[in-house]
């Protein structure tokens, strides 16, 4: 069995890479995810529907037109490209941070998706009692709203990362397939079958991928029950 | 302190346009589902802000739509007790309870929670979650969080409307002393008569969106042409009484009314305490000269008042027994047949057992005991 836990240097920093990846696109879409779903689910503005198309446009587009766009955008030449690097020297063509930005792209509109859910399931009638005790609508927000809906943001949380783990397309498109740099686990799978005798780091990185995928769904599901459990009880009072 | 409203709200086909002040006891509003009661509340709680009006506590303007003022739910320290009670379900009773102290203006008094757990009876819940609480519970926690806010003037939406009558029996009696202990104005919505009559100092009656009176509830119980609103099955006059003594051998209190002497089931109250009796027209008897032979231990001697408006072969006389208003609901055939026109020397007669526990309102709040504190 030895062949199952003997990595090569480059499986293990494909597994570390595409963990890193995963957890920082997770990490840095949420605050957006949940300003998106906020606006969504509350807000009353002009091109409310523009922008709900916007936040799923990256769930039906080919993965590698997302990356095509993402290459235009924030590629070395591009306005955002430029502009990211020339004000805080933030770089994301070839490198780990575009694999970021195009797994959080890509994992966006499931993260929006859960919150938004969650936030649509909570009574605004506990939101008038909380105005009526004295709170503000920021302290509401902090004490009513965002404990009610923390079970919808883990939630999204996790889909975020798994999507993550699993982005092929865009990354490929967008920051190539660089060992070390760009290099996560699909392309790394990818990769292992175009050569020859590849076989073995395939099967051993795919089960690496399926072991990962098993345990964030049972975090996921484990997390929608104690929604459901949330919810019931709410509905209750 | 007092409370006063005017306004004037369209919601669809709804017009709303209400006015009334408020002081400190229980003014109760009264109306149907759909009289407009519930958005009366909201207007005064900011949680809608009328087309046109003002809502101001004395001197203090929460909404002026003249002036362009509305202050927001956050900043009017209205408590507001909902009828589903809206306690927070991921917080213990404890942290519900103290949700808005924290808000709270004036000095520290770290003495409050414990004195409000005391006057709720919800010492033992503090450590559980509301899904652990029982309805009548529940709306008990959710009238000591509005309290522990501190607010000037507390609102409560049919608090009672969603509990069995057990429950209703278990949590009338701490509004009671809210309504005599606490120096606040309470405005209490309710469509109930017996919840009505038992609590309020005033009664404001809504219909379809318009106040149609205002007025103590022996007042607005006495009135023959209110009954279409106050509901007739429910309504009757309103006697206040004084305990006066007990017969130990066939268990009956004595109540004295001016109307009276009245022989009811055996109630537990102290003897001189002043108690609420509604007696509901339904119960009461006409017969012309002083019955004999007779099981019903109360009778009224008092003078035809005023005959209502006949609704088929029903209709409503009111009497006066002694300067209070007694009502009695016959047939139109009896009242042709009897030969009652006002004027007329009657008796009215009332089985001690028609006063069940609907019947009795409580202690009064003594009089001049609710005059302002401030």
């Amino acid at each position: 069995m030895g062949w199952l836990t003997d990595f090569s240097a480059d499986e293990l920093t494909a597994i570390r890479l595409s963990l890193w990846v995963a957890a920082w696109a997770m990490a840095c879409s949420l605050p957006f995810g949940l300003a998106a779903a906020m606006l969504l689910a509350r807000g009353r503005f002009w091109g409310k529907s523009l922008l709900n198309v916007a936040v799923h446009l990256p769930l039906v587009l080919p993965p590698v037109v997302t990356g095509y766009v993402l290459l235009l955008l924030f590629g070395r030449r591009g306005p955002l490209g430029q502009l990211f690097e020339h004000t805080i020297g933030l770089v994301f063509a070839f490198r780990w941070t575009g694999a970021a930005l195009a797994s959080a792209v890509m994992g966006f509109p499931l993260m929006v998706r859960a919150i938004r859910l969650s936030l649509d399931a909570v009574d605004r009638r506990l939101e008038d009692a909380a105005a009526t005790l004295g709170a503000n609508r920021a302290f509401v927000f902090l004490t009513v709203t965002l404990p009610l809906i923390l079970p919808g943001i883990l939630a999204g949380m996790i889909l975020s990362f798994a999507r993550s783990l699993g982005e092929f397309g865009a990354t490929i498109t967008f920051v190539s397939n660089i060992p070390g740099e760009t290099q996560t686990l699909p392309t790394a799978i990818y990769v292992f079958t175009q050569v020859p005798g590849g076989d073995l780091g395939a099967l051993r990185l795919t089960l690496v991928a399926v072991a990962i995928s098993v345990v964030a769904l049972f975090a996921s599901e484990a997390v929608a029950r104690r929604a459901a459990r949330g919810a019931a009880q709410g509905g209750a009072a | 302190m007092t409370l006063s409203v005017a306004i004037d709200h369209r919601l669809g086909n709804f017009h709303l346009a209400a006015e009334f002040t408020a002081e400190s006891g229980l003014t109760a509003l009264f109306g149907r589902s759909g009289a407009g009661k519930t958005s009366v509340i909201n207007a005064i709680a900011g949680l809608i802000r009328p087309d046109r009006g003002r809502v101001a506590i004395d001197g203090d303007v929460l909404t002026d739509t003249a002036q362009h003022r509305f202050v927001p739910p956050h900043r009017r320290r209205i408590g507001y007790v909902f009828q589903e009670g809206r306690l927070f379900p991921h917080m213990t009773v404890r942290k519900n309870l103290l949700y808005g102290a924290r808000f709270a203006t004036g000095p520290k008094n770290p003495g409050e929670l414990d004195q409000i757990v005391e006057l709720l009876g919800i010492g033992d819940l503090l450590a559980r979650r509301p899904e652990n609480l029982s309805g009548g519970e529940k709306q008990r926690v959710a009238i000591g969080r509005a309290l522990l806010a501190r607010p000037r003037v507390l609102v409560m939406d049919e608090p009672l409307a969603s509990l069995d009558e057990g429950r209703k029996g278990e949590i009338l009696p701490y509004i009671e002393r809210l309504r005599d202990e606490m120096r606040i104005p309470i405005v209490y919505v309710s469509h109930s008569i017996p919840e009505v009559a038992r609590l309020a100092t005033t009664l404001v009656v809504l219909s379809e969106g318009r106040v149609a009176a205002i007025g103590s509830p022996a007042e607005i119980m006495g009135r023959l042409d209110l009954f279409p609103l106050t509901g007739r099955v429910e309504a009757g006059a309103i006697l206040n009484t004084r305990v006066t003594g007990l017969d130990a051998r066939f268990g009956l209190s004595l109540l004295r009314a001016a109307a009276g002497e009245l022989r009811v089931p055996r109630l537990d109250i102290p003897l001189g305490t002043a108690l609420r009796v509604r007696i509901r027209a339904r119960d009461v008897m006409i017969a012309l000269a002083p019955p004999d032979g007779l099981s019903a231990l109360n009778v009224l001697p008092g003078i035809v008042a005023e005959i209502g408006h006949a609704d088929g072969p029903i209709v409503e006389i009111r009497l006066d027994c002694a300067g209070e208003p007694l009502i009695a609901r016959l047939t139109r055939r009896s009242v042709e047949t009897l030969a009652l026109t006002p004027g007329r020397q009657v008796y009215a007669v009332i089985k001690s057992i028609a006063f069940d526990h609907h019947a009795f309102a409580g202690t009064n709040p003594v009089a001049g005991a609710d005059a302002d504190a401030e």
